[in-house]
Parts: C-alpha cells; sequence; structure tokens
C-alpha cells in the first residue's frame, strides 16, 4: 500500500493543460524524484497536493484515506510537509522563534519559551544540527538556513517531505549533508518527493523517479532501471540518436576573437570585496569567471557594470578612460549584466513580457525617446522567437513564466539594449537541461557575431565548456587565467582548491 | 490609457470602481428624486451631475499625483499642505493684504503672475520631497509627513493666520465660470489628465515608475536612473496638488490656511486604491484613480442630497466605502460566491 497515492490529477488553467490524468504513488520510506523540464508540471503537482491549487479532476489518497487539502497550512497538518527552494524564514528572528512562528506553544496566554527551547533542541538534533537555537537565523549559511526550514516544516506528524529544487544555492559539501538527512528520514518512514534539475544528485538520492512532460506522466520507473541518456531522452521528447549526436558545443575552438580590446580593467579594486585585477576582454570572446560561491566571481562584475564603485584602479572602454559609477553609465557604454538572483534582481513580475524585455533598451535611451509601441513588439516578437520564449502572449506577466522562460526574457532584455559586451552572471541557474543547453548555444551564436561574453557560474564544468579564457578567483582574488591548453577542469579545480600555481596575486596584509 | 489604442479592453482593475459608480448612480435613479435632473439655465448646465463633477475637481486632480507617486512605491501625504500653501500664494499675490507676509513683495496684481508663482511654489515643494525620497532615501511616508505638517505652518505663516478674500474676476472665474456649458474646472482636470497622460504614455516615463514601483533593485540593475523618477513623480505630484490648491481657493474667492485640503490626501489615496492602483506600487491606473475621486464625491453628495441628518454623514460614508471596498476585494467575492453555492447544494 503507499503511502500516498495521487489519481489521475488533471488541471487546467486558461489556454493550458498544465496537468493531464496524471497518477504519482510514494511509498514510505521512499525518495521519489520529480523529473521534468521547465513548465512540465511538477510544480502543478505540487501546488495540487499541498493545497495551493485544486485539481480539476482526480483524487489524492494519504494513507489510504481521500484528502483535499484547500491550504499549504491544511496539507501540513494533514501530513504533508514541504520546503521550498527560496527560503520562507525571517532572517531577524531566532532559530527557535523561526521553527515555531505561528504554532508557539502557550502557557497561560503567553509564550511557554523554555518549552520552544526544548522542542527546538529536538527538532534540531533530529537533523543532526548542533546549532545555538537562539541565535539569530541571518547568522548561518544558507544551506544551515534550508535545514531549518526542513526542522520546520517536519512535524512530529509528517509523513511526507516535499523537497523543491532545495540544493540549487548549495555547494557540493552542503548537498551531502542535505542527503545525508534524507537518508535519516527515510530510514524513519517517511516518503520524500525531491525536485531537482541536478541530474547526478536526482541519481544519487531517489529510490524512483517520474518523468513529466507538458502535464503529461511519461514514466515511472525505479532509478536502477534507466540511464541518464534515456532519461534526458525522456523529459526533452527527443531520440537519443539525436541527444547523443548533439555533442556540446566546444568553446576553446574560438578563431573569430578579435583584436580589438573592448573592455580593460587596470588595478581595479575594492576593499573587502575583491583585490584589485587586471582584465582584458576582446572583441568576440568568453571570458569566464570560475570560483566558488564568495570568492569574488560576482564582486568583480559589480565593479564592471557600477553597481559598486571600485576604490582603485581604473576602466578602459576600448582603450578611453571611462568612469562607470552607476548602472545607468554602464549601459550607456554598452555593457549589459544579467543578474544572479533572478528574482529579486532580474523580473519585473507584474510588467508584462513585453514592457521586460525593451526596459533596459528604452532605459539606454532615456524617459524621453520612447519606444512606439508597434517597434516594441517587433523587437519583443523577435526575442520571443529567437529565444524560444514560451508565453501565451507578449502582455502576459512575466510573473506568470516558468523560471527559464524568466531568464530567456531577461537575456532578451540585454540582447535588446544592443550591448557590446554583456556579463552573465549564473545564467543557466534553476533552469532545465534544455533550456540550459539553448541558453549555452545562443551565448555562442552572440559571441560569434561579435559581442564580448563575461560568463559566471559556480558550475565550473559550464565555464570551462564555453569559455575561451579563465580567470580563476579564489578568496577574493584572481589567482591565476587559463587559456589554451591549460584550460581545463583539472587545472580549475586545483587552482581553486589552492592558489599555490602562479599567483597573479596576493593580498597585503 | 492603453486601451484606446486598437480594441478597447478595459483592465480587469478598472470593473469594480466603475460596477461601484454604476451601482451608486442607479442607486440614486430609483430613490433620489431629480438626481439625474440636469437643467440649462443661460447656457449652463446645472444639476447634481455637473455639481459631483465640479466638486470632485481638487480631489481627482491631486489623485492624478497620488496614484503615480504610489505607483513608484512611494505616498504623498503633503498634497493637502500644499494645496493650502498654493492657495494662500495666489490670494495673497492678488489681494495683497497688508497682514500678510506676500505683501513686501511689490508685484503687480497680475493673475498670470500669480498662477505661476503659486504652480512654481507647488513643484518645488514636491520636488523637495523628491529629494528627501529618492536622493537621502528617506521613507517616503515619514519625508511627506514632515511637508504635511510644516506646509500648512508655512501657509499660515504666509497669510498671518488669517483668511484672505479675493475680488479678482480671473480668479473668480476658474472656481466658479462656465466654459462651454461645463463648468471650467473640468476643463482644468482634462487639461491636468492630458498632460498626465501624455507625460506617462507618451514618454516612457510611465513604463519607469511602474517598473521601479514594481522592482527597485531590478529596476537599478536595468540602469533605470530611480532617483530621476522618483524626483520628477513627486515634483509632479507637488504641481497636482497645486493646480487643485488653487482651485478650492478660486472656489470660496479665498484662501483659508486651516482648511483648505485638510484631509485631502487620505482622499486621495482612497481614490488611487479604488481606482485599482495597489499601495505596494508597480501598475497604475490613472483612469482609474480618476473614477476613484468621482467615486467618492458621488457618495458624498449623495448623502447630502438624501438629506442625510449632518452629524451621520461621516459615518454613512465610512460604511458606504467599506461596502465598495468589500466589493473590490476577490476574497470577499469568492466567500459570497461559495456561500451561494453551499445553499444552492
Amino acid at each position: 500500500m503507499p503511502l500516498l497515492a495521487m489519481k489521475n490529477i488533471t488541471k487546467t488553467f486558461p489556454g493550458v493543460m498544465a496537468l493531464d490524468g496524471v497518477n504519482f504513488d510514494l511509498c514510505s520510506g521512499e525518495a521519489h524524484s520529480l523529473v521534468g523540464e521547465n513548465g512540465a508540471g511538477k510544480s502543478t503537482l505540487i501546488k495540487v497536493l499541498t493545497g495551493v491549487y485544486r485539481q480539476d479532476e482526480g483524487e489524492i489518497l494519504l494513507e489510504d484515506k481521500r484528502i483535499q487539502p484547500l491550504s499549504p497550512f491544511e496539507s501540513q497538518r494533514m501530513g504533508v510537509s514541504t520546503v521550498y527552494q527560496e527560503i520562507n524564514l525571517v532572517p531577524e528572528l531566532s532559530v527557535e522563534e523561526n521553527l515555531f512562528l505561528g504554532r508557539q506553544p502557550m502557557k497561560l496566554g503567553r509564550i511557554d519559551w523554555k518549552k520552544i527551547r526544548r522542542m527546538a533542541e529536538k527538532a534540531l538534533s533530529r537533523l543532526n544540527l548542533q546549532i545555538d537555537p537562539s541565535m539569530p537565523l541571518s547568522s548561518f549559511s544558507i544551506a544551515t538556513q534550508q535545514m531549518i526550514a526542513i526542522a520546520r516544516s517536519l512535524d512530529i506528524s509528517a509523513r511526507v517531505l516535499i523537497l523543491d529544487e532545495p540544493t540549487s544555492s548549495l555547494d557540493h559539501h552542503e548537498v551531502e549533508r542535505l542527503f545525508s538527512i534524507i537518508r535519516k528520514l527515510k530510514s524513519e518512514g517517511l516518503g520524500v518527493i525531491f525536485i531537482s534539475h541536478f541530474l547526478d544528485q536526482i541519481f544519487e538520492v531517489s529510490d524512483r523517479l517520474t518523468i513529466l512532460r507538458n502535464g503529461q506522466l511519461i514514466e515511472t520507473c525505479e532509478v536502477s532501471r534507466i540511464s541518464r541518456l534515456e532519461l534526458v531522452a525522456k523529459m526533452t521528447g527527443k531520440s537519443i540518436e539525436d541527444l547523443k549526436t548533439a555533442q556540446p558545443y566546444s568553446g576553446k575552438k574560438g578563431t573569430n576573437i578579435g583584436k580589438r580590446e573592448i573592455l580593460k580593467a587596470e588595478r581595479l579594486g575594492r576593499k573587502k570585496d575583491i583585490a584589485p585585477f587586471d582584465l582584458q576582454l576582446h572583441e568576440g570572446e568568453i571570458l569566464g569567471f570560475a570560483g566558488l560561491l564568495g570568492s569574488g566571481r560576482t564582486q568583480a562584475a559589480e565593479l564592471l557594470f557600477g553597481l559598486k564603485q571600485p576604490d582603485t584602479g581604473k576602466i578602459k572602454r576600448e582603450g578611453v578612460e571611462v568612469s562607470i559609477r552607476s548602472p545607468q553609465k554602464a549601459v550607456q557604454y554598452g555593457i549589459g549584466f544579467l543578474p544572479e538572483d533572478r528574482k529579486t534582481q532580474g523580473i519585473f513580475p507584474d510588467l508584462s513580457v513585453r514592457e521586460n524585455i525593451i526596459l533596459a533598451f528604452q532605459s539606454k535611451k532615456g524617459w524621453w525617446k520612447p519606444l512606439s509601441r508597434k517597434k516594441q513588439e517587433l523587437i519583443t516578437k523577435n526575442f520571443i522567437e529567437t529565444l524560444q520564449i514560451k508565453t501565451a502572449d507578449m502582455e502576459k506577466p512575466v510573473g506568470q513564466l516558468s523560471g527559464g522562460n524568466q531568464q530567456k526574457v531577461i537575456l532578451a532584455r540585454w540582447l535588446a539594449s544592443q550591448p557590446e559586451i554583456i556579463i552573465l552572471d549564473e545564467p543557466t541557474r534553476g533552469i532545465d537541461v534544455g533550456a540550459k543547453a539553448e541558453i549555452e548555444s545562443l551565448i555562442h551564436n552572440l559571441c560569434s557575431e561579435g559581442l564580448s561574453i563575461i560568463l559566471i557560474s559556480g558550475e565550473l564544468e559550464e565555464v570551462e565548456r564555453n569559455s575561451h579564457r579563465i580567470m580563476v578567483f579564489r578568496d577574493k582574488v584572481i589567482v591565476s587565467e587559463l587559456e589554451g591548453e591549460n584550460l581545463n577542469l583539472p587545472n580549475i579545480m586545483k587552482l581553486i582548491a589552492e592558489g599555490e600555481a602562479n599567483p597573479r596575486e596576493t593580498i597585503q596584509a | 490609457m492603453k486601451p484606446f489604442r486598437r480594441k478597447i479592453r478595459i483592465p480587469e482593475q478598472l470593473i469594480w470602481p466603475i460596477a461601484a459608480l454604476f451601482i451608486l448612480l442607479i442607486f440614486n435613479f430609483l430613490f433620489t428624486e431629480n438626481f439625474f435632473h440636469i437643467e440649462i439655465r443661460n447656457g449652463k448646465l446645472f444639476g447634481s451631475l455637473i455639481d459631483i463633477l465640479d466638486r470632485a475637481s481638487p480631489l481627482m486632480l491631486v489623485a492624478l499625483g497620488m496614484t503615480l507617486v504610489i505607483a513608484t512605491g512611494g505616498i504623498d501625504l503633503s498634497v493637502g499642505a500644499v494645496m493650502a500653501i498654493t492657495g494662500t500664494i495666489i490670494a495673497g499675490l492678488l489681494a495683497m493684504p497688508d497682514f500678510s507676509i506676500l505683501s513686501w513683495f511689490n508685484l503687480p496684481a497680475s493673475f498670470s503672475l500669480a498662477l505661476c508663482i503659486a504652480l512654481a511654489t507647488g513643484i518645488i515643494f514636491g520636488a523637495c520631497n523628491g529629494i528627501l525620497v529618492s536622493f537621502f532615501n528617506i521613507q517616503a511616508i515619514v519625508a511627506t509627513l514632515i511637508l504635511m505638517v510644516a506646509g500648512r505652518g508655512i501657509a499660515q505663516l504666509l497669510s498671518n493666520g488669517q483668511i484672505i478674500t479675493v475680488q479678482n474676476d480671473t480668479f473668480s472665474f476658474w472656481g466658479n465660470g462656465y466654459f462651454l456649458g461645463f463648468p471650467f474646472t473640468v476643463f482644468i482636470v482634462i487639461i491636468g489628465f492630458a498632460v498626465c497622460w501624455i507625460l506617462i504614455r507618451k514618454t516612457a516615463l510611465g513604463l519607469f515608475v511602474e517598473a521601479s514601483g514594481s522592482n527597485p533593485v531590478a529596476s537599478h540593475y536595468s540602469g533605470i536612473n530611480i532617483r530621476m523618477v522618483k524626483f520628477m513623480i513627486y515634483g509632479f505630484s507637488g504641481f497636482c496638488a497645486g493646480l487643485a490648491g488653487i482651485l478650492v481657493a478660486a472656489d470660496i474667492k479665498a484662501a483659508d490656511a486651516n482648511n483648505a485640503g485638510l484631509y485631502l490626501e487620505l482622499d486621495a489615496i482612497l481614490a488611487t486604491v479604488l481606482g485599482g492602483t495597489a499601495l505596494k506600487g508597480g501598475r497604475c491606473f490613472l483612469a482609474g484613480s480618476l473614477i476613484g475621486a468621482v467615486l467618492i464625491q458621488s457618495v458624498t453628495t449623495t448623502i447630502l442630497t438624501r438629506g442625510v441628518p449632518v452629524e451621520y454623514t461621516l459615518v454613512v460614508k465610512a460604511l458606504v466605502i467599506v461596502m465598495i471596498c468589500l466589493l473590490q476585494s476577490a476574497e470577499f467575492r469568492r466567500m459570497i460566491i461559495n456561500r451561494f453555492r453551499k445553499t444552492g447544494k
């Protein structure tokens, strides 16, 4: 008898069949992955299960009893807990306050702090977390906060735990920690539903997987019975032969790099953010920034885009010294910046796809020179086609698009502004395999048209695969530059791990 | 707004304020005698409906500026005070009473000069708000609260605490005159709306306003000069309030620094919200705010013409507004529909 069964779930939105008779079941002590590209219906299925949406047809059985949660709160009470990709906790409050916010144990009309402390310690020790529950949440790393979010969602009565993209902001070591917790919870008899874009993690942690595509159930099978290639083929709906022949583009063959120096930084630096560094970017070149989170890779880009002011050094644009004191200036100088955090730094959720796309170009032109509606629609239509943005129409609010499509909209925004340089900070984070490949091939098309690109990514393979030249960051210092034969993964890893080879910079004091 | 471009498509947010206005008018059509009666005397239109438009005009002007300020994610509490200041200035410059500081300036009593000075003052005060909010990052509610309190004081200072009465034909025409059969104030609102619409929809300013309200961080990353946008919008709100203050003073042919525009900022916020613009900023609906302003005035006029005792008016008005707000709340409508469904089964 499965712990949870969702039978023949159908959900339609105006104009879209989000789920079409999907069956899903979960056993006790099992980790079950839900896989599919953006817009496949994973999120909708989870939202039906947690009472955010109500299905048009079908039923949900939890331990053989029919349930129909009407809100996430209700579903949690029934034993279905969810941890979302974004941590929905209050950073200013302490760990224990976060754990029991909204369900504080009371005594004589007041909060029973002693009991909270006892319960908090118990909840944390269940996840092997040894932290002081009275510390504010913001004093812990994202990974620990993620664990705390899990601890919060795990009521004593929890039977099912849903982890929606829990690993997208964690590093390798932290992912391991999360997985050991998942294994522990499985052994306690919980059923875990795991959603991730990282195939490695799916294969590592789950017992079974269910593939969705365009709202339809493609297959449910045991992880050991499916190869990675088969999985990707089923997710994307392409044949295995197609995938085998489609080799990832080897960026190192960049023969079209111009001699022209588009952008140059000399001893550019800012205290506490990034040690002074030199940088040259040529026409049609992809320059990779490789490094771990917090290594200074984003900070260096922020100086180039005027988001922060440098203390030292200068920037030269085509040989002429320029002062980039704000993003407005950077945009005027033909620089675009695709930020790391799509939700807070990128999209305007209630503005339309059209408005989101033309925004940077319009701000480059200035407010008194508006683009005509016709021109706006032309630009938008063009980018919706070339980037294959999936949207019902161009007036749809961007907030209603899937993550990968939102990312494409922001990319389109910068391409529409006709830049000569574009900085891409984690352009493929949180988007699925298919969209990732599309964006990567797009990057190469753009650079072969003469656009210069700075590519920042925590995924070292991605930087290695796509860059002509790489600057390696470690502890806020650019430790080396790799080019040609030296540009390979082992070298990058070695530099990041040790940083001994050929140090370009050493921080004084 | 946009819908006039091709197919007329009324945004969802405008449907409910229009519906509320409609219901109110139907109520009056059925129960209030002569409410829809419009009479032509000496080529001028008279009647309750015309009266509503005339009386709503200052609020409509103020609501235009307020809508844009709210769309940037801010708020402007100082509009009532700015109205008092500009009213006092124009009246003072025209009448030049001995008790007013304004009589120290030896200016000719020209209407257009006084008008320009008063409007410029409104813009300057609005711009001061803008500087505080955008360049010094002071929260809008705090920054404009300062001027809300101080502004009325400035107006009292200028008038030496007295009411300035004016005898000037052009001035009184602005408040009470008729043009093509309609009150002149209606045309001022139309001009104000046109200026606003051109500024917002014919330049890219509207896009930048909505973008900076929708996501300020992303606006910064997209190269929008948010500070400039906000500065301009607060200045524009000052202009709108200034114009409204002139209309109010012209209406009574006098400037009353204590009472002109009193609590009008709250009505303007209400009109904006009723009109579909969310207080958190982002999308704004200029036409919606005008409808909101007319709606508020209609409620007031209805209560007055129905002879509700004076001491009840505020309570009745509040009840009607609560009902309108409930009507606009999707949550409330769903509850009602669910209730009907349950009883239906």
